[in-house]
């Protein structure tokens, strides 16, 4: 049988330095006090039923609500008050009550089930008191570093707007300057353009000339090797040899076909070639050339070879077909013009870049301006930093508003495990998280991704990475900036009774 | 537990290995990776047989009879080769049939450590003529009759002709032969290639093949493991069901393919009988099942039957092994229960699990260290949900080393364990059988220097692929080896072992990660066997020498808790099973139901599937529903994928976390029954979760549910495993029986379909009027917490105001309930008004500080009076009655609960 008497607990309470009894049933909080009065029944706290009062802690489970057993583990729902004293009073679910594990440290659950438990509440309460006070310098050094913080934060910013501002005057300058010389540029450059296509053109019309001659010679040319009998007239049989000229693509060159190809003449001279030479010109293979085509290739590659081998140094390109026809240099007039222009572009790009570089800078500055720094800037001296935590197997990086990574400690290439997303703490203080995300991807998984939990310290430090689900990382990080201001109370909690 | 996954430590691995598992991400099984029946060999040779005239032989004049032992000699008149039938009649209505060549080339393989015990009993002769023979088979009018030409075997009772062997003359035994005297050479004789394996076959075609025809049957269940129905289908057209031990990665549902584990027992049930076939086989197996009553529709057999014209319904079987003998048990039964009798004095019953096994299980590949094993322990005491057991997978020992701990992660085992004893809490840690080829490692050296590695064909050390890298995998099946291996588990062998670290046994099918069908090369060598002849019962003797340390390791004292992802007949002995590497959908929450059902069915109770669902991540609905089943499940444990986001029950918003809370809350309430019925299963074999068919076998309209399950005979679940749902349709079987509903103890009429409205908190359970089931309704942090916690009696009454029930205590842990009988067992009986508790073992000896808080009575009528009569004197008892529901309450009448009383309603 269990032990089912009612008990009454002796609470030693701290008031006035003075230690002082308080009866109450066991497991009740003396918040609840009122509601057990030995001398009435007893009515169930949800106000279901009304009990005789020996049924309250009789082992047995009447209210719905678990009120009648604070002091038993009968009923699924109830709750257990253990007072503590010496640390702090709690309330433990009345499962815990007697099932030979020490949940109070006041041993006052464990007293009907042969578990040896010690009272530790001073223990407790003393390095509670410690870890209290411990917290409490590291608050207050913390709070005072994190005051200095946003002072720095305040003068940095106020330097980065004055010289946002002071960049933005400069930038107009540049603007100015950059106009005008865009002006200075595009009038040297219009003469520099006519000048340079009246070369252009003059280059060309040389170019036609050059090659009308050369068609005319290669049409001479090709007369006489039209001209088999060598009589002077190419004619209509001479012109069928080369097949290649049918006009209708069939194989083979009709003398009607050659007869239309010669204006319907029979034969031509030199001078009625002339008429039939542009139809011809296009399909006509040379009789030598096809032979010789590869030969000469051939020496010409080899004395290539040669050249090449004689004059390594060779500056000016080979001379072949194409580049025949490279344009002559410019004139002296023309060159003057050019140079002034590029002498305009080169300013005005001068101009251009010192600008761009103006923009960016005032860019760089405007975004780290714009992220949230927390109320009072005080995350600010995080920015562009990098804090290391180096582990068995890896060494992880922390690097605020930026990026998160993961390197093997003994080789590898760095993982990517997020990069910065947004505060995501809880809605009362969401700068005690800060999310990163889209890192790089998992086989098989999601992108990783890291939580960084701040918690106040006087140093800015990495404590600790987890990896608590695949590819989602847990990174512990204590900085200054987070710490509150101490409450300026009683620094010894443990003494206080519950009212 | 993870396929081919975690593929990290393969990094050095092949990189074609790694671009081969890449393509095959996609949620599927990759069949191409499994053999067809066609890409077996001798299966598809012995499917080429179809039935017809047998060419064997029944050699009457070789006949000899022992008391217990019938021999004959079959010949083959086509090769003229002798074989050596055996028929032995078993105590208990069984009857065995054992052939044999007469005079094998060498021995052929037989199954050994299986049986417990195989206790024969009298043979005798009715009568013999030329064409046969008639033995008698006891009492009952059963005989057994031998035909002659062609052989065939028919077991009769009466008139009626109850089981046949070989009437389709598909008995085909290849004997050994010389690779020179083969006919033909026909193609996978001495050779097989399957993708890039090749099987050297030394010994030739070796395969076995039988045929069974039941007549009057259309219901056969069993041959586990599938993820399939309950109810086995026909397998024309299709594949046979597949025997086989193989760690599929991400296996697929509603097909005959192998899976981890292989039981080679059929049950053949219809509403006269209940028989079993078990095929003593270790080798590769296919069954096909064939019926001529399938694909007939309803009314098409209702036409058979109104114009009498009806054949009788009959299924046909046949079982084809790849090599071994035939060795095959015909179990008579006739009830149900007597089958699971009958199979269990073969083989074993399920072994009586340690108390705490039975609760919850919290288990994830992985735990990551020790911080992160107390931060989920205090999790679950932060939000009041008992647990048990917390796993660890194999990511915690030091480079996949098993019996070793991760020197940066879990370099404080003992601290670990101590923390998780101070909370009345256990732990399992995983131990593999494939072994890290490591000079440095102490197990494989010692391994290697008692030359205890399965060997190769060509006689070294076997070698793999696994988790660790390359490895070896120790010969289980040698008795010595698996006597070093159980020594290892002594707690000054396995360091930073403790006495509440239990094993996990993962991927003993044994998985072999670049092997054919990722296991083992069939040609390997266990002493003078091939693997081929023992495949299946690797994992088996794995279970067995991990249980068998755990055992040592406390002297004897102590209970084993061993779960393990192989097995064959006969691993119900040694631990528990689950259904292996499931995913977070639906169906696969729904097909844990048939799985574990047809593991009960044969022998195995201790079965479970991961909660959640091991790949991919439930939704939050899913994994709710699958707490609520898995809470009515023999084993009850969630796990999941490395590469799964975080699930402690905790993790899906207070509304979530009550409802799993209320899930593995009923669950600790009903250990007690529970317990009970594990100690029922392990002295009677009777399954805990069970067939509705199993209780009523006259219903036909039972005899192919399985979306309900019981729970021994008087809890009747029918957990919601549809998304979305907003009712399920239950049926409660009985006709004159009535149910109650647990959770509002509403009474319904049996033998109806029940609509039941569901919302997300209901779990649909009913309590058999007529049972009395114990609960200790104080749910504590672990089982261990509860022990001497007071107990709820709930007395459902049945229309004619009667009820009984069991109660059974003991220590929890011990083995002292069997060698000094230490142990409570009582009868609690309600009859004529008044409930009695009467002692079951008077000779036992068991105290406990538990007694009767509350006795429920569903169904009663209010009494002006309930009075206690306890030694000799009567104390009034204070009651309450709930007239809607007709509840009695009877407050804390306080009696212990190893004593005699009965509490008197007048």
């Amino acid at each position: 049988m269990t032990c089912l008497h009612l008990l009454l607990t002796l609470v030693f309470a701290v008031s006035l330095g003075t230690p002082v009894e308080i009866q109450r049933p066991r497991g009740v909080p003396l918040t609840k006090k009122q509601f057990y009065e030995e001398s009435k029944p007893f009515t169930c706290l949800d106000g279901s039923r009304t009990i005789p009062f020996d049924r309250v802690n009789d082992d047995y489970c009447d209210c719905k609500d678990g009120s009648d057993e604070p002091g038993t583990a009968a009923c699924p729902n109830g709750s257990f008050h253990c007072t503590n004293a010496g640390y702090r009073p709690m309330f433990i679910p009345s499962s815990r009550i007697n099932d030979g594990i020490c949940d109070c440290c006041d041993t006052t659950d464990e007293y009907n089930s042969g578990a040896k438990c010690e009272n530790t509440c001073k223990e407790l309460g003393r390095k509670e008191r410690e870890v209290l006070q411990k917290m409490a310098e590291i608050t207050k050094e913390g709070f005072l570093l994190k005051q200095q913080l946003i002072e720095e934060a305040k003068k940095g910013q106020q330097e980065k707007q004055s010289k946002v501002t002071d960049m933005q005057e400069n930038k107009k300058q540049l603007d100015e300057k950059v106009e005008a010389l865009r002006t200075v540029k595009e009038t040297a450059e219009q003469p520099e353009k006519e000048a340079k296509e009246r070369h252009l053109k003059a280059w060309e019309e040389q170019k036609a000339a050059i090659r009308l001659e050369k068609d005319k010679a290669k049409m001479a040319e090709t007369f006489l090797e039209l001209d088999d009998n060598a009589d002077g007239f190419v004619s209509v049989s001479e012109l069928q040899s080369h097949a290649e000229l049918d006009p209708d693509a069939d194989g083979t060159l009709t003398e009607i076909e050659a007869q239309g190809l010669m204006g319907g003449a029979e034969q031509v001279d030199t001078s009625t070639f002339e008429s039939v030479w542009p139809k011809i010109k296009d399909k006509y293979h040379s009789e030598v050339s096809r032979e010789e085509a590869d030969i000469s290739c051939l020496v010409r590659c080899l004395l290539c070879l040669c050249v090449v081998q004689a004059q390594p140094t060779i500056k000016t390109p080979e001379k072949t077909h194409e580049d025949e026809e490279a344009m002559p240099p410019y004139d002296a007039d023309t060159q003057a013009l050019i140079d002034a222009a590029q002498k305009a572009r080169d300013d005005f790009e001068e101009a251009e870049k010192a600008l761009r570089e103006m923009d960016d800078q005032i860019r760089n500055i405007e975004k780290e301006l714009s992220f949230d720094f927390g109320p009072d800037a005080e995350f600010t001296y995080l920015y562009s930093q990098c804090y290391e935590l180096t582990t068995s197997e890896y060494i992880y990086r922390l690097c605020p508003f930026n990026r998160v990574s993961q390197k093997p400690k003994y080789g590898g290439s760095e993982t990517n495990l997020g990069t910065w997303g947004s505060w995501s703490g809880p809605e009362n203080n969401k700068y005690l998280l800060m999310k990163y995300e889209q890192g790089t991807g998992c086989w098989q998984g999601p992108n990783r991704s890291t939580t960084v939990k701040l918690t106040c310290g006087k140093e800015t430090v990495v404590t600790s990475t987890s990896e608590p689900s695949r590819c989602e990382y847990l990174m512990e990080f204590t900085t200054p900036a987070v710490c509150q201001e101490p409450a300026n109370i009683d620094p010894s909690p443990h003494d206080h009774v519950e009212l | 537990s993870f396929g081919l996954w975690g593929i990290t430590l393969l990094m050095g691995l092949l990189s074609v290995f790694f671009v081969c598992l890449f393509f095959s991400s996609a949620f599927a099984v990759d069949r191409g990776n499994f053999k067809t029946c066609d890409q077996s060999a001798f299966c598809k040779r012995q499917r080429a047989f179809k039935p017809g005239q047998s060419p064997y032989r029944a050699l009457l004049e070789t006949l000899e009879l022992s008391d217990s032992r019938l021999t004959l000699q079959l010949i083959n008149d086509n090769n003229k080769v002798h074989l050596l039938l055996e028929l032995y009649r078993l105590q208990g209505n069984m009857t065995r049939v054992k052939i044999n060549e007469l005079k094998p080339l060498k021995p052929r393989f037989e199954v050994p450590d299986v049986l417990i015990a195989e206790p024969p009993t009298d043979l005798s002769v009715l009568s013999k003529d030329d064409n046969g023979v008639v033995l008698s088979l006891g009492a009952e009018s059963q005989r057994l009759i031998v035909s002659a030409r062609p052989f065939r075997l028919d077991i009769m009772e009466g008139p009626e002709v109850l089981l046949s062997l070989n009437s389709r003359g598909l008995l085909a035994f290849e004997h050994l032969r010389l690779r020179k005297d083969t006919n033909k050479e026909e193609d996978g004789l001495w050779e097989e290639t399957f993708k890039s394996h090749t099987d050297t076959k030394p010994n030739g075609p070796t395969s076995i093949s039988l045929d069974f025809s039941l007549p009057g049957v259309e219901h056969v269940y069993g041959i586990p493991e599938h993820a399939d129905d309950l109810k086995l289908k026909t397998t024309d057209g299709g594949d046979p069901y597949r025997l086989y031990n193989l760690d599929v990665f991400q296996y697929e549902l509603y097909n005959p393919m192998a899976l981890y584990g292989s039981i080679p027992l059929m049950l053949a049930h219809n509403t006269q009988r209940t028989m079993g076939i078990f095929w003593l086989n270790a080798a590769e197996t296919w069954v096909d099942i064939s019926s001529n009553t399938a694909g007939k529709t309803v009314f098409g057999k209702m036409l058979d039957f109104v114009q009498g014209s009806s054949e009788k319904p009959q299924t046909d079987v046949r079982w084809i092994s790849e090599s071994g003998i035939i060795d095959v048990f015909i179990m008579l039964g006739p009830k149900p229960s007597d089958v699971f009798s009958q199979y269990a004095s073969l083989t074993g019953t399920q072994s009586f699990p340690p108390l705490a096994s039975l609760g919850y299980h919290q288990c994830r590949w992985n735990y990551n260290d020790q911080e992160d094993v107390k931060s989920v322990d205090q999790g679950f005491d932060q939000h009041d949900i008992p647990y048990d057991f917390i796993w660890l997978d194999i990511e915690h020992a030091d480079g996949k080393r098993y019996f070793t701990w991760d020197p940066h992660k879990f370099s404080q085992p003992k601290e670990m364990l101590q923390g998780l004893m101070d909370k009345k809490r256990k732990m399992v840690a995983i131990v593999d059988p494939h072994i890290k080829v490591d000079s440095g490692y102490k197990i494989h050296n010692e391994i290697t220097s008692k030359d205890f590695y399965v060997k190769n064909k060509d006689g070294g050390n076997y070698e793999g692929w696994c988790w660790p890298g390359n490895s070896g995998y120790p010969d289980f099946t040698n008795p010595e080896m698996r006597a070093w291996w159980a020594s290892m588990f002594a707690y000054d062998q396995y360091e930073g072992s403790m006495e509440n670290l239990f094993t996990w046994n993962d991927m003993n099918e044994p998985s072999v990660f670049n092997g054919p069908e990722v296991t083992m090369h069939k040609d390997a060598l266990h002493g003078k066997w091939e693997h081929r002849d023992i495949h299946n019962m690797y994992g088996l003797y794995v279970q067995m020498a991990t249980a068998e340390g755990q055992i040592q390791r406390s002297g004897g004292a102590e209970r084993p808790f061993v779960l393990t992802r192989a097995f064959f007949a006969g691993s119900q002995r040694f631990g528990a099973v689950w259904t292996g590497d499931n995913a977070a959908e639906w169906d696969h929450l729904k097909i844990s139901i048939p799985m574990c059902l047809s593991l009960g069915l044969v022998g195995v109770s201790f079965c479970g599937a991961d909660v959640g669902g091991f790949f991919k991540n439930p939704s939050t609905e899913l994994l709710v529903r699958w707490y609520q089943t898995g809470a009515y499940q023999p084993f009850f444990r969630a796990h999941a994928h490395l590469d799964t986001t975080r699930r402690e029950p905790w993790l899906f918003g207070p509304e979530n976390t009550a409802l799993i809370r209320e899930a593995v809350r009923q669950r600790y309430a009903l250990l007690p029954y529970w317990y009970q019925l594990f100690f029922q299963a392990y002295r009677t074999g009777m399954p805990v979760m069970r067939p509705l068919w199993v209780d009523y076998p006259k219903d036909t309209a039972t005899f192919t549910i399985d979306d309900e399950f019981l729970i021994g005979s008087d809890l009747l679940v029918h957990p919601v495993t549809e998304e979305g749902s907003r009712g399920v349709t239950a049926y409660l079987p009985g006709a004159g029986e009535v149910w109650y509903d647990v959770h509002t103890f509403q009474k319904h009429n049996g033998a109806q379909n029940l609509y039941i409205p569901v919302t997300l908190s209901s779990i649909p359970v009913f309590q058999r009027g007529g049972s009395i089931i114990p609960r200790k309704d104080r749910v504590r942090r672990s089982s261990a917490c509860m022990e001497n916690d007071p107990y709820t009696l709930y007395v459902a009454l049945s229309p004619k105001k009667f009820a009984e029930g069991k109660l059974y205590i003991d220590d929890g842990h011990s083995f002292n309930y069997d060698t000094k009988k230490e142990f409570i067992h009582r009868s609690l009986t309600f009859a004529n008004n008044a409930l009695t508790s009467s002692n079951l073992c008077p000779d036992c000896n068991f105290l406990t500080s538990s007694w009767i808080e509350k006795v429920l009575i569903l169904g009663a009528s209010k009494p002006s009076k309930v009075v206690l009569k306890m030694n000799g004197k009567e104390t009034p008892v204070d009651f309450e009655f709930d007239s809607s529901m007709s509840v009695l309450t009877l407050r804390k009448p306080g009696m212990n609960a190893g004593d005699d009383w009965t509490l008197l309603l007048q």
